[in-house]
């Protein structure tokens, strides 16, 4: 008898209404989407000692941002590495492992906050969070592709349009929060990690047990899979995880992954310092963190807008798009600031960060053409590394630039400009990346007897 | 994965008893039945009205970009 957790136990029923399985991918995007907003955390971290100011043996934002940076790296290892064990587990299974491991991660680093020792932060939230981060932003993506073969884009966008809007919620939810415990003796930081982690840890495991996986050969109900044209990147038949990695296609991906997400992540990180020293005087802190708000939202839109879009344009002329409009809205940058427009400014940013959150959610239905949908879940893993390289790549570029460019004499107002050409090329390459994507060849495929394992050419 | 040019695979595994051809509507086609109805309507609420709040939320701090 296959165990409760088993994919065999989670079979659905005929009369079972697809619509169903989105919920419970959003309800784990939405938990583990707080990840995006854990610098709301950094100020009073900084005087949990002090409480209202810092003391010297407070911790520093350098030893904070390391948090946010190990759980990304994990991320992207452990979708990596746990991939294929989330494909053949299936949905409920991994749900509710990603559901522990991101509740289990607050709990002990609420834990590292009241000893305070920053070590057991890291291992917390940056080790086990970021596992759980991992396994539970891969879990519903071959099902929701399995649920929607006749809407791919538009399914996965609804999942991970719910890791944008994770943030939108932990963000005020956790100043309430600390609010609530806040006292003369406490910033309310480690209560607050208490109650988020067992809220996810409920929330998520909900989300795993309502999965269900569609029962072989079904589809939906008047839908024909429309004949492949003759060189469509919609893929006949499976690669498997490990033949899919010495693909040309998979590294094509690869760099258009990593170059999108650097572009944006950069930028999302140093969005509230950017706007303010190139409008210096004219925007303030508090208009900043509007800007940061506005840009969480268009990060959000832009999941479900792009992905959606992808279903009717096609995977890679949604990428074109990006790769077209990007490099020339971070051109537009450093001109918006030279004609003080920030109009001009913010606008730019909105579309950019929309087609940051494109890139993300439109990946997985782009695997699915390239690859099959059999190992989808495995094959998006490995790709995630890409975003573990970017985590890293994206605010060493903007920051560290920026400081080289003060320290040779630029204004600080300019000081971006520099970065955002980067950007701009990154995004070039990537064009080209994703230019040279074409049909994987059939002797790679499950259906054609394996030929060495050799990188394809085709 | 739906190969187009093989026969399409019946709704159900090959394992499971031979069935009547169901007369009933496909299942999205269909009025799903109250329950199930009830269950689609809150799953979709408790994801919906936490994003609302977030998203409220959010737009209240962006006004202050606007003023």
């Amino acid at each position: 008898m296959p165990s409760l957790l088993s994919k065999q136990h989670i079979v659905a029923p005929p009369n079972f209404n697809r619509w169903l399985i989105p919920p419970c991918a959003l309800a784990t995007h939405l938990c583990i989407g707080q990840a995006y907003a854990i610098s709301v955390f950094n100020l009073p971290l900084t005087q949990q000692l002090g409480i209202k100011e810092s003391l010297a043996a407070d911790w520093k934002l350098t030893q904070l941002g390391w948090i946010f940076t190990i759980a990304i790296f994990f991320l992207g290892a452990s979708a990596a590495v746990f991939g294929k064990w989330v494909n053949a587990q299936g949905p409920r299974m991994s749900g509710l492992v990603a559901a522990l491991c991101w509740g289990a991660g607050f709990l002990i680093g609420a834990l590292g906050i009241q000893l305070h020792n920053i070590w057991l932060v890291y291992l917390g939230y940056g080790v086990l969070g970021g596992c759980g981060l991992g396994i539970g932003y891969i879990t519903p993506v071959s099902t929701l592709i399995s649920w929607f073969p006749d809407r791919r884009g538009m399914a996965t966008g609804m999942a991970i349009m719910g890791f944008g809007g994770g943030a939108l919620v932990a963000s005020p939810l956790s100043v309430l929060l600390m609010k609530q415990f806040a006292s003369p003796t406490s910033t309310g930081v480690a209560q607050t990690w208490l109650v988020l982690g067992l809220v996810y840890l409920l929330v998520m495991s909900a989300g795993a047990f309502g999965y269900r996986v569609p029962a072989p050969g079904w589809t939906p109900q008047g839908w024909v899979p429309s004949p492949a044209k003759p060189g469509a990147l919609m893929a006949k038949f499976d690669v498997t995880p490990g033949r899919a990695i010495t693909t040309k296609q998979f590294w094509c991906l690869w760099v258009v992954l990593c170059f999108n997400v650097t572009a944006g992540i950069g930028v999302l990180g140093q969005a509230s310092a950017m706007i303010q020293e190139v409008f210096k005087g004219t925007i303030n802190a508090g208009a900043a963190a509007g800007f940061v708000g506005l840009l969480s939202l268009f990060n959000m839109g832009g999941r479900f807008f792009w992905a959606s879009l992808s279903d009717k344009i096609g995977r890679k002329a949604t990428y074109a798009c990006f790769f077209v409009l990007g490099p020339a809205l971070y051109a537009l940058v450093p001109l918006s600031g030279q004609l003080g427009s920030v109009v001009l400014f913010v606008a730019c940013f909105c579309v950019i960060l929309t087609m940051y959150g494109g890139g993300f959610a439109t990946i997985p239905a782009y695997l699915a053409d390239v690859f099959g949908t059999k190992y989808v879940g495995a094959v998006h893993g490995r790709l995630l590394t890409a975003w573990s390289v970017a985590g890293i790549l994206g605010p060493v570029l903007v920051n560290y630039l920026r400081e080289f460019q003060i320290q040779s004499g630029i204004p600080k107002y300019q000081a971006y400009n520099v970065t955002m050409y980067i950007m701009a090329a990154l995004l070039v390459i990537a064009f080209f990346a994703n230019l040279a994507i074409k049909p994987v060849a059939e002797q790679l495929t499950e259906r054609e007897p394996q030929a060495g394992g050799r990188p394809v050419t085709a | 994965m739906v190969n187009p040019s093989q026969p399409r695979v019946g709704a159900h595994s090959s394992t499971m008893p031979p069935r009547m051809p169901d007369s009933r509507p496909a299942p999205e086609a269909s009025a799903p039945g109250g329950g199930q109805l009830m269950v689609l309507v809150l799953s979709w609420a408790a994801v919906g009205l936490p994003l609302a709040w977030g998203v409220m939320e959010t737009l209240r701090k962006t006004l202050a970009l606007f003023q």
